[in-house]
């Protein structure tokens, strides 16, 4: 009986407090040195961050006037500004949006709701996460080659259609992810209540997954408002005010890309006060989504 | 499992019919269930089930953990229909039909049927919209009846008087006592023949397990009440007949009364007197 009682009640011999104090100093230099590697990667890129931002703040601002927002791009030497191409920009990144929104949605809820191990879904789920890395200028080629040649030329609605190819992906994702995020226990409640399937998604999935729904189109919209490849070789830019869906249309990102690479100082002023829109546009869009995903919480 | 032969006798004694003892005071049966199987793909989980839910009264199933009492709620309501590779035979009788026959509208069913989960799950949506949801499922209501109706389910859930004020604020904002007793009016607001409770009290405070435990007394005026319960002191509080489960069998049910103080199979003694389970 008493041979029982002295028996270790763990296993292995005991602790040995000279070994754990050793154990601790070794964790605690181990954790300095990785600490320090952090900090040092965080201010590498904070540096590089910082230096362009500061670039672009320093050399936009300097070109910033009432005239950039109330006068067209014209040639060099005549005063010209941007507002064609903020135009053009924010009726193709609008029209883009809400072409690639509902389709994203549609798709996104049918990976996550309906196509549990179906093999279209796996082939439609892989088909969207390689659209989601495809490099955009594909994406403009392709618009090219299906909408830009058979219509007979460049235009705004092609630059439309390129920009939402580049939204669906990331609506898709967005939509199945938070979608599949949503407890099986708040389905079922739905379900026990008498409610069809559909109007189960409709009321009480979306509604669930909502925040996080909208911080990925927003996203998007980031994304696409600072797009260049894929509208080159679709709404390919324009030097004259116009905001037919069916012509060339302006863009910022085009206008940068024609705008800095030329020889005419007011231009190339004008192509960094571009960019500061771009910059500042989607810095209050990401601003807006972080936001959003922090009230969830 | 290994029946010895007084078990068999005994259990044979009840599916012959309850003992004069037993059936003092039961109503008579809103739901019955018939030589019910179930099964998740080729495991057996029920195993031959008869029992009746008699109307009006409260039916607390008791057993331990794994025995199928989970199970045998979401065949009542069809719930193991989401599920591909779950199915039931045998009969589950409610007025004369076979509620898991394959042409049952599930939807309609599950408005009968009603169903209070174990952890509460409140709808991300105001309080009002919680009560609303299940309503505007079934019936076509005029703005002051579904107020009528939202101030009916939440009174007779006990939570009128905590949240009349904030009707339209979130339901995530709820204590979790008062997020169950909201699952409980949402569930009643559909006007359910049965309402199915899957240890609805496990996850909330004694207040609150109490106040649940009064509104059972208080619908069972209306409702045909099925409880899983660990709680034995809560089976014998809450309910009129309790039913013991293990391994996926019916070994005993009767009175809450008679169960608790002569039960007649040995296991449902040892359960009960806490020897295992
Ligand atoms: N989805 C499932 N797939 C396969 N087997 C399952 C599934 N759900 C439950 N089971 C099995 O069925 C049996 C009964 O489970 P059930 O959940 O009904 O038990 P329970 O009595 O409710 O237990 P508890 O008291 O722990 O909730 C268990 O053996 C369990 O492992
Ligand atoms: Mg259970």
């Amino acid at each position: 009986m008493s041979a029982t009682i002295t028996a270790p009640r763990h296993p292995g011999p005991a602790k040995d407090l000279r070994v754990a104090r050793r154990l601790g100093q070794r964790r605690h230099r181990t954790n300095f040195v990785v600490e320090a590697l952090c900090v040092v990667a965080t201010l590498v890129g904070l540096f590089f961050l910082a230096s362009i931002l500061l670039t672009l703040l320093w050399l936009g601002f300097g070109g910033l006037s009432l005239s950039v927002f109330t006068r067209i791009t014209l040639p060099p030497g005549s005063h010209g500004g941007l507002l064609n191409a903020i135009v053009g920009s924010l009726i193709q990144t609008a029209l883009g949006t809400l072409i690639g929104t509902p389709i994203g949605l549609l798709v996104g809820t049918y990976l996550a709701e309906y196509s549990r191990g179906s093999a279209l879904g796996d082939a439609v789920r892989f088909v969207s996460d390689v659209l989601l890395s495809a490099p955009s200028i594909l994406i403009g080629l392709f618009i090219y080659v299906l909408v830009v040649r058979p219509s007979g030329g460049f235009s705004g609605i092609a630059g439309c259609i390129a920009l939402a190819v580049i939204v669906i992906p990331i609506v898709v994702r967005t939509t199945e992810d938070m979608l599949r995020l949503i407890p099986v226990s708040l389905r079922e409640a739905a379900m026990a209540l008498g409610a069809p399937r559909w109007k189960m998604i409709l009321f009480v999935c979306y509604r669930a997954a909502r925040d996080g729904i909208v911080t990925g189109i927003l996203l998007a919209v980031a994304r696409i408002a600072g797009e260049t490849a894929p509208l080159l070789f679709t709404s390919l830019g324009n030097l004259n005010w116009s905001v037919s869906l069916g012509k060339p249309m302006a863009s910022l990102p085009v206008t940068i890309y024609q705008y800095a690479g030329s020889a005419f100082a007011d231009w190339v002023q004008l192509a960094w006060v571009a960019a500061l829109l771009i910059t500042v546009g989607v810095l209050a869009i990401n601003i807006a989504a972080r936001t959003l995903l922090r009230g969830r919480h | 499992m290994s029946t010895t032969e007084r078990e068999l006798k005994a259990r044979l004694e009840i599916m012959g019919g309850l003992g004069a003892e037993d059936e003092a005071g039961l109503n008579p049966a809103r739901m019955s269930l018939r030589n019910l199987d179930f099964f998740y793909g080729a495991t057996q989980a029920l195993k031959g089930i008869n029992l009746d839910f008699p109307d009006r009264q409260v039916t607390g199933l008791i057993g331990p953990s794994g025995c199928g009492k989970s199970t045998l709620l979401r065949v009542l309501n069809r719930m193991y229909d989401l599920y591909p590779g779950q199915r039931a035979t045998g009969e589950v009788l409610m007025d004369g039909e076979n509620i898991i026959a394959p042409d049952v509208d599930l939807n309609d069913l599950r408005s009968r049927v009603g169903m209070v989960f174990q952890k509460p799950t409140p709808f991300p949506m105001s309080i009002y919209d919680n009560i609303a949801f299940g309503v505007k499922l079934h019936e076509r209501l005029g703005k002051s009846a579904m107020d009528e109706r939202v101030e009916w389910s939440l009174t007779r859930a006990a939570l009128w008087g905590e949240v009349k004020d904030r009707l339209s604020a979130s339901a995530m904002g709820l204590s979790g006592g008062q997020q169950q007793r909201l699952c409980i009016a949402r569930t009643i607001a559909v006007r359910p023949e049965v309402i199915l409770l899957d240890e609805p009290t496990s996850a909330l405070d004694p207040i609150s397990t109490l106040k649940v435990e009064e509104l059972m007394d208080e619908l069972k005026q209306d409702f045909t009440i099925a409880i899983v319960t660990h709680n034995l002191q809560q089976a014998a509080r809450c309910a009129d007949q309790v039913a013991f489960f293990y391994l996926g069998e019916l070994i005993e049910v009767g009175t809450a009364a008679r169960m608790f103080t002569a039960p007649k199979v040995q296991r449902t003694q040892e359960y009960i007197t806490g020897r295992f389970g």
